[in-house]
């Protein structure tokens, strides 16, 4: 009896890509966090938009933004949501730099959870599964 | 004078985790109880609301619509409503009350029937097909396992402990208050067999921080009925009628992670802006609990306290307790009696006005409550009068 494979942790569940969100989730590729922003008003829509969720301007088109921010709150999960998923780990809503009002919902990697706290500097870091590339974000120092 | 809008009659299925019945039927067991208890037949029915509507591709979440009742009942509906796209669960409860306000029906049957324990021993019946991927609103929180809406009001409640000092403590009494009440309420029997402990509570497995395995209600399955009437109608009426005095509703964007700030706070002062009612005026509050840190921000959003005060008002337990200044979720909430899934907090204040609540009655003849329901950005309140 052969003993049993080592698990391998469950892929992340995968956006399905549309006109809207396209950008956001691959912009990666090209190592860009990508924000709708506003030609006329100045202002940025997220989660992603054909229209500005502020003037109402059809003239968007999505921005890379500086890819840094704050954390504003955040939650170390224990509970494995999936078969393997290794646990503990964070999950933080992150304030965008220079994009006011936007949050976004990240895991915080590469530091013990312990080590995360709220008002914490972060800076994205974009895992590769197929065609889409996650914004996750570490400690910034 | 406009015509006002009542609650008339409340049922409830039997209460339980994996139940045989099917859905259906304890949503006809529920209205029955319902008809009953208010005096009236079927045939002086005309319309249905319900939150969510049908759930075709989730029927666990929500196995019967206000089609198949209209149906299997004999139902002769002036109007309906069945919709996940309103502002809570307690709004459908609302809606029926602005249509006997306005005279399109005269007697409505409100109902939520859940069916998300049966569900997952039938999966092929009841849960979703297996996606390949995810889209809407789940796409920016599922690629990053905030799977469970338990991670994202863990993000509000672990706020309150960064910025307020909310303690573990202190928040273990949402919970500890629901065992002990719904200890006292024979629907509960399935969902609580023991009171909850401090010591139990603390050293209870963590599912995301603050939020431990007693903080989250557990799926069951059941029917509940609210049935509203219109004023003019009371005659027909053979139970004590209570008076839906407000309602307010709040969804400002349908995402949980844009809100600075959960629904609750908007939907909350609002609804004492069409009443003479102040907090200070209500006997009992049945807040909805799917997660034990919502009640906290009822209590901050109704204005009972100051934002950022909650889980200090709770502390101890003693005001939130059935003899206390405040009692709270009198029939265990859903952490105590069931994730009924909104309509246990109306089905309990009713109970409590009309001094029905035998064992876990509270004291005072109490003649004004509130019932709320929601987190994060959808919320709905009643305010709920016996005059």
């Amino acid at each position: 009896m052969s003993s049993a494979p080592p698990s391998s942790p469950p892929p992340r569940p995968v956006p399905k890509l549309d006109a809207e969100n396209r950008a956001f989730w691959t912009g990666g590729a090209e190592g860009h966090l990508n924000i709708v922003h506003c030609g006329d008003c100045g202002q940025y829509t997220h989660p992603p938009r054909i229209l500005c969720r502020h003037c109402q301007s059809e003239n968007v088109a999505p921005k890379a933004v500086a890819g840094t921010g704050v954390i504003d709150t955040m939650t170390v999960n224990h509970q494995p949501w999936a078969p393997g998923l290794e646990v503990p780990f964070v999950i933080a809503r992150v304030a965008l730099d220079g994009v006011p009002g936007v949050f976004l919902t990240t895991n915080i990697v590469n530091s013990p959870v312990d080590q995360v706290n709220f008002g914490d500097k972060v800076r994205v870091t974009f895992e590769q599964q197929g065609d889409i590339f996650y914004p996750l974000f570490e400690k910034a120092n | 004078m406009a015509r006002e809008a009542y609650i008339t009659g409340v049922g409830q299925s039997e209460v339980g985790v994996r139940l045989p019945r099917h859905p259906l039927l304890l949503t006809v067991d529920a209205v029955n109880q319902a008809l009953a208890d208010a005096g009236l037949t079927l045939d002086q029915i005309d319309g249905v609301f319900s939150f969510p509507g049908k759930a075709q591709g989730y029927l666990a979440f929500s196995p019967v619509g206000t089609d198949d009742l209209i149906e299997v009942l004999g139902i002769k509906s002036k109007w309906q409503m069945g919709a996940m796209e309103q502002p809570a669960q307690l709004s459908a409860i609302g809606m029926a009350a602005w249509a006997v306000k306005e005279g399109i029906c005269r007697h409505v049957i409100c109902f939520r029937t859940v069916y998300e324990a049966g569900g997952m021993a039938n999966p092929a019946e009841y849960m979703p097909l297996q996606q390949k991927t995810t889209s809407g609103s789940s796409q920016w929180t599922s690629p990053f396992w905030a799977t469970s809406a338990a991670c994202w009001v863990a993000q509000y409640a672990a706020r309150h402990v960064h910025k307020y000092g909310m303690t573990r403590e202190q928040l273990a009494q949402i919970a500890i208050n629901g065992s002990k009440n719904a200890l006292l309420n024979p629907n509960a029997r399935a969902i609580t067999k023991e009171e909850l402990t401090l010591d139990k509570y603390m050293s209870a497995r963590m599912i995301s921080t603050p939020l431990c395995l007693y903080d989250c209600d557990r799926f069951s399955d059941a029917s509940t009925v609210i049935i509203v009437s219109a004023g003019d109608a009371l005659d027909e009426i053979k139970a004590t009628p209570v008076r839906i005095a407000a309602t307010s509703g709040s969804v400002d964007r349908y995402s949980w992670d844009q809100v600075e700030w959960s629904a609750a706070y908007d939907a909350g002062p609002d609804l004492w802006k069409n009443t003479d009612y102040r907090p200070k005026d209500v006997d009992t509050v049945q807040f909805y609990d799917g997660f034990a840190f919502l009640p906290i921000t009822w209590l901050e959003g109704l204005g009972f306290v100051e934002k950022g005060e909650g889980h200090k008002f709770i502390e101890g337990g003693t005001r939130i307790a059935r003899d206390g200044e405040l009692p709270l979720n009198t029939a265990g909430g859903q952490l105590g009696a069931g994730r009924l899934h909104g309509f246990g907090f109306a089905h309990e204040a009713v109970t409590q006005l009309r001094g029905a609540a035998g064992e876990r009655q509270i004291p005072g003849d109490p003649k004004v409550a509130v019932a709320t329901s929601g987190g994060g950005p959808m919320a709905a309140a009643l305010l709920l009068a016996r005059d």
